[in-house]
């Protein structure tokens, strides 16, 4: 079951200087929701900037991450 | 005929249907909050749409997701392009963009935007 502090350093990690904050809505470990501030999100579509975020998990988006909830910007 | 005719269906879908939203039930009956949210975002502009059920087949999700590589449900269309997902489509419902793609009038009761928490929408379950 991935941890909020597992999904926020994968975040970082996968996208350069980017900071995350990430909460696990319901308590389960399914439900998150992540706030991603990344300066390369600067001239992308929000559905752009989304797409990124969710590249990061791949197939675990509808898997064991049943739900990422995004906010994503530039700064 | 092609050899996929889930995604050729789809795809006739997204394009004959002005705007379109790929749901988790239907917007009478929303099995999903995140669905429900979104569907109540297009009933509250009073927007015409056309609702497609996902789950009765998994592999109407798949390759709506191969589609419009987004991976999450719900999805929303309009003419033939993916709008967004719950968050996107809650955030423009909120700033008046949503209202502006759809071209409807932003009603004037929009509640103020939400402080994070995805569903506290009424889900009407």
């Amino acid at each position: 079951m991935p941890s909020t502090d597992e999904l926020r350093q994968r975040i970082e990690a996968a996208i350069p200087d980017s900071t995350a904050e990430v909460q696990d809505l319901t308590g389960g470990g399914d439900h998150f929701r992540a706030t991603v501030i990344a300066p390369s999100f600067a001239g992308l579509s929000r559905i752009e900037q989304h797409r990124t975020v969710y590249a990061v998990f791949g197939a675990e988006i509808g898997g064991p991450i049943h739900a990422l909830s995004l906010e994503t910007r530039a700064e | 005929m092609s050899e996929n005719p889930v995604r050729d269906a789809i795809q006739d879908a997204i394009k004959d249907h002005e705007v379109i939203l790929f749901m988790k039930g239907t917007p009478e009956r929303p099995m999903c909050g995140f669905s429900a949210r979104t569907a109540a975002a297009l009933e509250a502009l009073g927007t015409e749409y056309a609702a497609v059920d996902i789950l009765p087949d998994p592999r109407i999700r798949q390759e709506l997701s191969a589609i419009s590589n987004w991976p999450t449900i719900p999805q929303l269309f309009v003419r033939g392009e993916l709008v967004g997902g719950c968050d996107i489509v809650t955030e423009m419902y909120e700033s008046g963009e949503l209202a502006q793609t759809l071209g409807v009038e932003q009603p004037a009761d929009v509640p103020a935007p939400a402080d994070g928490a995805p569903l506290q929408i009424d889900n009407r379950l």
